[in-house]
């Protein structure tokens, strides 16, 4: 059995290999940096001063440019990292394996982000901070098991042995992605329904979702430099006494 | 693929599938305590707590919000659009609170069957727009806003 075709297999093979990736990912590094400030820019400036104000929230509902991105990447974090986990268990790609561990701490950065302004933006529009309704503390659980995935990683000293324990746990935990999703319709809860991803039509003005999805799309940028800038150290840290390792110290240190 | 990943693909595959299956159970077991409020029908069907707080969730019904006392107290009808209950509440509203809006309250029923709220909550809807598009909505739909 075979599905995957000779071109895409070497693709992966010359990715996967450790030098050639630490190289790539540092050239590719200011490249998207840049891409990044540039659709940054452009999301906040549009999204704090040229998009209208809400017609029941007034200008608070800008919180959303921040919140919503995060929330969305917090979930899309985690099935990469899941993902990255299985096609390491399965096929013992140590790159995959520093793909997974490295996406962990960004993944449970961007769920508190969500959780904070979250909280933020709760107390002037619902009048708490907190509650405990299934979409909070399903997403609350999320930054439990990105922690749980972290903690896990530095608990186990040899690290191909600690990356398979990390991937278990993370696809255990891939059955909370669709429960945070949904909660908001399949139980009361005092959070609201999706604005964007459902399958009818989005229920905000274009003129606010254009800086919505630049924002979505930044982030996005965001989270592949700062998991490539991770796993870059990761894979050094892992390969210390291999000949390719030395040899670029012997070369950055002359 | 070599049999032996090939076994490793097929048991992580099962055991993601057996996961979900055992937990789609428990939250299906669970569902009743997973929700965060009770409706105004689960109310007048009784299914709600009768000496007990709980929260109730609703749309404040129009023309209905009241000022009987002098003090803060206010009062006013909710509905899930089949059956309505009436909230008394005394304190100070969310800035979101008004009529229309769906709010979720925690209390409890009094002898009255009139809901005693000791919190309020607005529960916002997952509509943006401005106001100048809420202002032209209205005035094209009048029938679809006015609820």
């Amino acid at each position: 059995m075979k599905f995957i075709p000779d071109p895409i297999g070497k693709f992966f093979h010359r990715m996967a290999s450790p030098p050639h990736f630490y190289a790539l990912a540092g050239q590719m590094i200011p490249w998207l940096t840049g891409i990044f400030l540039v659709l940054l820019g452009y999301g906040l400036f549009a999204g704090l001063y040229l998009a209208p104000t809400d017609y029941q929230q007034g200008d608070s509902y800008r919180i959303i440019y921040i919140h919503v991105p995060s929330a969305w990447m917090s979930l899309f974090i985690y099935i990469v990292m899941a993902l990255a986990g299985a096609i390491g268990l399965i096929w013992r790609i140590k790159l995959a394996e520093i793909m997974a561990i490295s996406s962990a701490s960004v993944g449970a950065s961007f769920t508190f982000i969500a959780l904070v302004t979250g909280s933020l933006w709760g107390k002037p529009m619902w009048g708490t901070w907190w509650v405990w309704d299934a979409r909070l503390t399903s997403e609350l659980i999320l930054l439990f098991l990105y922690l749980g995935v972290m903690g896990l990683y530095n608990a186990i000293d040899d690290k191909r042995t600690a990356s398979k324990a990390v991937a278990i746990l993370a696809l255990v935990g891939v059955v909370n992605i669709p429960i945070i999703h949904y909660s908001v319709e399949w139980w009361n809860t005092l959070h609201q329904g999706p604005t964007v991803t459902k399958m009818d039509k989005p229920s905000i003005h274009i003129s606010m979702l254009i800086p919505l999805l630049t924002m979505a799309v930044a982030f996005k940028f965001y989270y592949v430099i700062a998991v490539l800038q991770r796993a870059r150290l990761e894979l050094l840290q892992r390969e210390r006494t291999s000949a390719w390792v030395k040899k670029l110290v012997m070369e950055q240190s002359k | 693929m070599n049999p032996a990943r090939r076994q490793r693909l097929i048991l992580i595959i099962v055991m993601v599938t057996g996961i979900a299956i055992a937990v789609a159970f428990a939250l299906k077991s669970f569902n009743e305590n997973l929700m965060y409020f009770f409706s105004t029908s689960d109310v007048v069907a009784g299914k709600a707590p009768k000496a007990a707080l709980f929260r109730l969730g609703g749309m404040v019904v129009k023309g209905t919000v009241q000022h009987p006392g002098k003090g803060l107290m206010v009062q006013f009808k909710l509905t899930d659009f089949s059956k309505e209950v009436t909230v008394e509440y005394t304190g100070i509203l969310p800035d979101l609170f008004r009529e229309g809006q769906g709010i979720v309250a925690n209390g409890a029923l009094d002898a009255r069957g009139v809901f005693v709220a000791e919190e309020v909550l607005a529960k916002h809807d997952e509509n943006y727009m401005p106001p100048e598009v809420k202002a032209s909505l209205k005035k094209n739909m009048p029938t679809e806003t006015a609820q």
